[in-house]
């Protein structure tokens, strides 16, 4: 990205020129068709008449993940899906983004056993957490609403890749509960 | 396939074309080629993420050309460990488990599961007339639904999404009905063990015969768009044929069994929850093919809303409690709608915390601990939309499942696949899926 003739442009301009590929980018945001389990069909309601995703330029679910730039992870993700949904996440062109829909993706749900992986954050990060079991399709939209918000919002170029390294960065230096220190290793050394 | 090496293009004389350079070889290469790869086969992976594999259900597919040699299937991708989970939850909590397996079809998972216990418990008797005709209702309104989506998906995976979207509409009067009711749009948990979990809202039945005509009208516009469509007619009749002696060796049932000509129906064969009672036919083709499975549901939804309106027209009539008198198993709860959602009616909070001491010891013992049930095994079976579902309970004693078994009709159908799917094209191959309807939910568990 910050290849791109973005990196070459002054700040100001920069400004709105993502503000302009925020939008485009939010309006037309294609999801995936990523279906697990009982959310699914709740996702599918939300793509027919009653609750029409189409309103908000969203009614096209790609079936490949080629073409798609969101990911909804719709359901109880099982240990043996979670390969496959990393791999669908990967073969994504960037920008893309995650939603974890229901209580089973987010944290495992009533699923806490030994088949089920405790939240699709273990697998891909995930961009906004919808729970509900399962959320009514209003949710599921009003959601991919908020997300919007938040793709209108990202910034662009080189400040993007900034923001991401900070994410990840807090993400590594993050402790768990009771953990006072946490040394940071990038292939199995020490940094 | 063995890796072929690309051949260069040779080089061409212009001077005298006698031959024609193709990208990736000559046109008598390619030719060759195609007698050489005769004995070898291709081996295409569809699923688990696939949009026509009705959820996450992985098939290997070995062709020759477009036909299908040979067809696996892989499933377990959505395993969630339902039947181990339940052995460490308490009975009543069970119906919470059982109501994810067949996600499309929650209700009737549910009814299976509270009729074995009862059957241990030797409570089926004395469950009262009217949470007996509730779940009749619910189970018939459920099997509409599923009906509805089996339909819709399947035209939704043959290319036509206008079946999906009426299907969908229609499912959404009885969804919103179901909310009304217990509270949820999917996932209810009605069901509870000694009857239901509350009675139907008093404006419930009225809403429901509001819903009715208009069910009807869009089961009429799927019919007319299912039946008339010489598309849909031309892909589907014919195809993926499974006649009754294999649908017995592989222990088909449902819809799939009775488009075979068998009218064998577990609400018939061996009657429960009363269904003796009712006015309704078995349907039958005698197709054996998709189109004759597709019928067979379309038909089986104006069957099941027959038996609603009888419903309808019983509970108008039959007042009375909706769970057992047995204060050791009753659940003692009384859902309302309070300013923050549902939850348990303030009323009921303040007449069980005033009541005697020794019965707020029971109440929370019966919540948090659950009741007992003598130890035992049965195996109870009913008509779930996709066939026939039973559940083996073996209990110890104790106020958990030893050991919960179900057997998913859909688990079983899916056995077909080979059958169905192997020496037709790969385009036939989603039909043939499309017309068993699993549930991947219900398949894995
Ligand atoms: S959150 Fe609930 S509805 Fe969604 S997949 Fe899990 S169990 Fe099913």
């Amino acid at each position: 990205m910050a290849d791109g003739i973005e990196g070459k442009a002054p700040s100001f301009m920069l400004g709105s020129v993502a503000k302009l590929v925020g939008a485009l980018r939010a309006g037309s945001t294609w999801p995936v068709t990523m279906g697990l389990a009982c959310c699914a069909i709740e996702m599918m309601a939300a793509g027919t008449a009653r609750f029409d995703l189409s309103r908000f330029g969203m009614e096209v679910f790609r079936a490949s993940p080629r073409q798609a730039d969101l990911m909804i992870v719709s359901g109880r993700l099982s240990h043996k899906m979670a390969p496959v949904v990393r791999r669908v996440y990967d073969q994504m062109a960037d920008p893309k983004w995650v939603l974890s829909m229901g209580a089973c993706a987010c944290t495992g749900g009533v699923f806490n056993n030994y088949a089920i992986v405790q939240g699709c954050d273990h697998v891909v990060p995930v961009d906004i957490y919808l729970p509900g079991c399962p959320p009514r399709p209003e949710m599921l939209i009003h959601a991919i609403l908020e997300l919007h918000q938040q793709i209108k919002a990202e910034p662009l170029g080189p400040d993007r890749a900034k923001v991401a390294r900070a994410v990840e960065q807090a993400a590594l230096n993050a402790l768990a509960p009771g953990e006072t220190a946490r040394p940071v290793q990038l292939n199995g050394a020490p940094v | 396939m063995t890796a072929q090496p690309i051949a260069p293009a040779p080089d061409t004389d212009f001077d005298d074309a006698a031959f024609v350079a193709a990208a990736g070889g000559d046109w008598s290469d390619v030719a060759d080629e195609i007698v050489r790869l005769k004995e070898e086969r291709v081996a295409i992976n569809m699923g688990p993420q696939h949009p026509s594999t009705h959820g996450v259900l992985r098939l290997i597919l070995e062709l020759d050309g477009e036909t299908v040699t040979e067809t696996r299937v892989g499933i377990g991708y959505l395993h969630s460990g339902i039947e181990k989970t339940m052995e460490f939850r308490t009975w009543t909590q069970g119906t919470a488990l059982t109501t994810r397996m067949d996600y499309v079809a929650s209700m009737c998972n549910e009814l299976t599961y509270v009729l074995a216990v009862e059957k241990l418990l030797g409570l089926t008797d004395e469950i009262p007339e009217r949470a007996v005709t509730i779940r009749v209702l619910i189970a018939e309104l459920t099997r509409v639904a599923s009906h509805l989506i089996a339909v819709g998906t399947g035209g939704n995976e043959l290319g036509g999404t206008t079946l999906m979207t009426v299907g969908f509409r229609e499912r959404e009067e009885i969804l919103r009905f179901f909310e009304m009711v217990t509270g949820q749009r999917m996932n209810n948990a009605y069901m509870r063990i000694g009857g239901v979990s509350q009675d139907l809202p008093p404006d419930a039945l009225a809403f429901l015969r509001g819903a009715y005509p208009r069910i009807l009208r869009g089961v009429g516009d799927l019919e007319d768009l299912l039946m008339k469509n010489p598309i849909y007619r031309g892909r589907l009749v014919g195809n993926a044929y499974l006649d009754l002696t294999g649908c017995i060796a592989l222990g088909i049932t449902g819809p799939m069994l009775r488009a075979t000509g068998l009218p064998f129906d577990v609400r018939r064969a061996i009657p429960y929850c009363g269904y003796e009672t009712f006015e309704f036919d078995v349907i039958t083709e005698t197709t054996s093919d998709a189109w004759g499975r597709f019928m067979v549901r379309m038909r089986e939804i104006r069957e099941s809303m027959r038996i609603v309106a009888q419903c309808i027209e019983r509970l108008e009539g039959t007042p009375g409690p909706v769970m057992v008198a047995d204060g050791h198993v009753a659940w003692p709860s009384q859902l309302s709608i309070g300013p923050d959602g549902q939850g348990q009616s303030p009323e009921h909070v303040r007449e069980v915390l005033s009541g005697s001491m020794e019965s707020l010891i029971h109440h929370f013992k019966l919540v948090t601990e659950g009741f007992r049930v003598p130890a035992g095994q049965v195996f109870v079976q009913t008509e779930h939309p996709k066939g026939t579902q039973g559940v083996h309970a073996v209990s110890d004693g104790g106020t958990h499942p030893y050991r919960l078994h179900v057997r998913e009709a859909s688990f079983n159908n899916l056995q077909a696949t080979a059958a169905l799917c192997d020496g037709g094209t790969v385009s036939d191959v989603i039909i043939g899926l499309a017309s068993i309807d699993p549930v991947l939910g219900g398949v894995d568990r």
